[in-house]
């Protein structure tokens, strides 16, 4: 149980650096921290004490598996987390051309 | 030949020797799929990580004169196309979406499990070149902008 | 030593990382910190027999890794120093979380120990995987054969991702485009 209460301390630090820093590069890495924490609990979820991975070898048979299908769902997960910290990097790259500075209070005014 | 761009030319031909075998890693990954752990997503990585060796040892001169980029643009939209037709093919010959309808061979063997090996080939050929467009495009872009220079 | 101790040794190493980079102040330092939790998320998976996982796990986050350092070094800006509110703001913050984390005890006492999952439709997956689809990996087995429509869910959402990365950085230029030979951009 503490695993758990450990990986959901790791979510609360991404929530901490995602609602008080003023960096917006900050902001980017504490999503990603968010990220790693909910994909680690889900695989957290599916382990089985003394169990082996979910693939057939061709020696002998092996009958005592992990869950795959949280495995199978958090892959997905991983990806597109990817496809999320180009697109915001990619938004971070257009303000600072535009406002010369990455400080969130000070993109503020609606310019033309 | 010419130093002014890209690396020093110790990275360039240790570049020219391991990039592959990079490659051919990364196309044992995707083939191996159904076999071992790995599959098209982590094969398409580092295909990927290959071109992007590349362009980091030679300079972005080289990938602009040698490299069509347009084309491997088409290569990952036809790639998306290519993954609803096999879909629409497994509906045509009766079974769902996406059903498996090529024979599941032997287990253990390479050529085996119907349309699994297909479609880790496509989605290795889609992640890869799309992700080495995504990373072109930034290196383009704080070039045409003035930004710090490599 | 067992599995559970490994993972409480992996996972306070990465709760102290991930302070550690989010209170510096200089960007590469950060990021690399960043790369060492993206690294103890991949060996955790390691040590919890997700073997597919720690793989696409490592090289995603390298290329995360790329693709921050690409974007971000070499640009000067200033923050301004934080003003007397916003401290204040920062500490409510704090005292929150930490109630919410001493809280959350309780709901975490309901959920199945450590190490023995629910194992419902997985059973029906790890018996019939290899007869009904021929494949030996049964993870690739459920996300190309059982559940493929969700694998085409997430490869349109990825190109819908390179797509938008694609369009915000297009620039006016004459002579190249960012994303095409030689053909003109609008």
């Amino acid at each position: 149980m503490i695993v758990y209460i450990l990986c959901f301390a790791l979510f609360l630090v991404g929530i901490y650096g995602a609602l008080t820093k003023r960096d917006l590069i900050k902001i980017i890495l504490s999503i990603g921290i968010m990220g790693y924490a909910v994909n680690l609990m889900f695989i957290l979820f599916a382990y089985k004490t003394d169990a082996k991975f979910a693939i057939l070898i061709k020696e002998g048979i092996n009958t005592n598996m992990v869950d795959p299908l949280p495995q199978a769902l958090i892959l997905t997960s991983i990806v597109i987390e990817l496809g999320i910290t180009a697109l915001l990097v990619t938004l971070a790259i257009r303000l600072f051309e535009k406002y010369k500075t990455f400080d969130i209070t000070k993109i503020r005014r609606l310019s033309g | 030949m010419k130093q002014t761009e890209g690396m020093t030319l110790i990275v360039k031909t240790v570049t020219r020797i391991s990039v592959w075998m990079i490659l051919l890693y990364g196309l044992y990954i995707i083939l191996h799929g159904h076999i071992s752990p790995g599959g098209g997503f982590a094969g398409g990585v580092i295909i990927a990580l290959a071109f992007l060796n590349v362009m980091l040892a030679y300079g972005r001169g080289f990938i602009k004169r040698w490299v069509n980029i347009g084309f491997l643009h088409d290569i990952e939209s036809s790639s998306a196309a290519l993954f609803l037709a096999i879909g629409i093919l497994g509906m045509a010959v009766g079974g769902g979406f996406l059903a498996n309808f090529i024979s599941h061979g032997k287990l253990f063997h390479l050529i085996s499990a119907g349309t699994i090996p297909i479609l880790n080939i496509v989605i290795a050929a889609k992640v890869s070149m799309g992700l080495f467009v995504v990373v072109w495009t930034l290196a383009i872009f704080h070039l045409d902008k003035g930004g710090k220079k490599e | 030593m067992p599995v559970e101790t490994w993972l409480i040794f992996i996972l306070g190493f990465m709760i102290l990382g991930s302070i550690i980079a989010l209170e510096l102040k200089d960007i590469l330092s950060s990021v690399i910190s960043i790369g060492v939790v993206g690294l103890g998320v991949s060996v955790a998976f390691l040590f919890l027999q997700a073997l597919d996982l720690a793989i696409v796990q490592f090289l995603f986050e390298i290329f995360a890794l790329i693709i921050l350092v690409r974007a971000f070094i070499g640009k000067e800006y200033h923050i301004k120093e934080p003003s007397k509110s916003h401290v204040i703001q920062t500490v409510v913050t704090i005292v929150v979380l930490l109630s919410i984390l001493i809280l959350s005890i309780n709901v975490f006492r309901l959920l199945p120990q450590f190490g023995e999952p629910i194992f419902s439709t997985a059973r029906h997956y790890i018996e019939n995987g290899a007869k009904e689809t021929g494949a030996a990996n049964i993870v690739t087995a459920i996300i190309l054969d059982y559940r493929a429509y969700d694998t085409l869910g997430e490869v349109t959402v990825l190109f819908t991702a390179i797509l938008g990365v694609l369009a915000i950085l297009r620039t006016k230029s004459k002579t190249t485009s960012p994303a095409g030979g030689d053909h003109e951009t609008n």
